[in-house]
């Protein structure tokens, strides 16, 4: 009998989850996180992503960064669809949490509670947190 | 199970890469397989061999390119996260008009395909980091 972990052969398709939960700019978790899932997207898997927490901050609206000298990244996150990464969500309570609602996002997410997030989460095979 | 180590964090000042360290251990003497490290974000200073720490300390990058050496570990370093943070191998070096190169023994610099390859082909993947 082998081992249920030994039953996948090559060239399967994973659920690949990347989770993002630190704002864009003060420190560069979220720029390198999203480089991973441009990257990533070269490997054909199933790949969702969460906003949740300061993430959330990512996918604001109306990022200004010219005064702090760093690029502003936020655009990348509109071109995600054309690398087939469609599936974003965004946890409800860290929106509101943060005087935000939907519309503040520059990218169509769904809008999920947190008990359905952790659900996500469940089905997922790999997730990577940033 | 075969397994995939993540560390987002540097050695030293922040315990990720040590608690990743003492997992992959553990892991090997029940008998696992540790298939790949990846390192990313500042978790790529601990490919360096350059760092002396203090003599009753642990030398993290010492720790593991020990472990790596004895049970095959990919210690594999983040092309484009290292280049940022000047840690070079002697291709890279060549390459990139570098005077020197400071990659450890047993690790190596490679792309992020390496991360998403190491988490279709093992059981699981573990993120160390914040």
């Amino acid at each position: 009998m082998s081992e249920p972990w030994e039953d996948e052969g090559p060239g399967e398709i994973k659920k690949f989850l990347y989770v993002n939960r630190k704002s864009p700019y003060g420190t560069i978790y979220a720029l390198e996180s999203l480089e991973v899932v441009l990257i990533a997207a070269a490997f054909e898997q199933d790949v969702s992503m969460v906003f949740m927490d300061d993430g959330v901050y990512q996918i604001k609206k109306g990022q200004d960064t010219q005064q702090i000298g760093m690029k502003n990244f936020s655009p990348t996150y509109r071109a995600l669809e054309g690398y087939d990464v469609e599936k974003l969500y965004v946890e409800a309570e860290s929106l509101a949490e943060r005087g935000l609602s939907e519309d503040d996002l520059l990218v169509p997410v769904e809008v999920m509670s947190r008990d359905a997030i952790a659900r996500l989460m469940d089905e997922q095979d790999v997730i990577l947190s940033f | 199970m075969k397994y995939a180590i993540l560390v987002n964090e540097g050695p030293y000042q922040h315990q990720a890469s040590d608690t990743a360290y003492q997992f992959c251990k553990a892991a090997i003497e029940r008998g696992h397989e540790v298939f790949r490290a990846f390192f990313y974000h500042d978790g790529v200073h601990n490919g360096s061999r350059f760092p002396i720490p203090p003599q009753d300390d642990r030398n993290i990058g010492v720790q593991w390119s020990e472990l790596a050496e004895a049970h095959n570990i990919d210690l594999v370093v983040c092309i484009a996260a290292a280049q940022r943070r000047g840690i070079l191998d002697e291709g890279e070096a060549k390459r990139q008009g570098k005077d020197g190169d400071n990659i450890a023994p047993g690790f190596r610099i490679s792309g992020l395909g390496q991360l998403i390859e190491a988490g279709i082909q093992c059981d699981r993947v573990l993120v160390f980091g914040d």
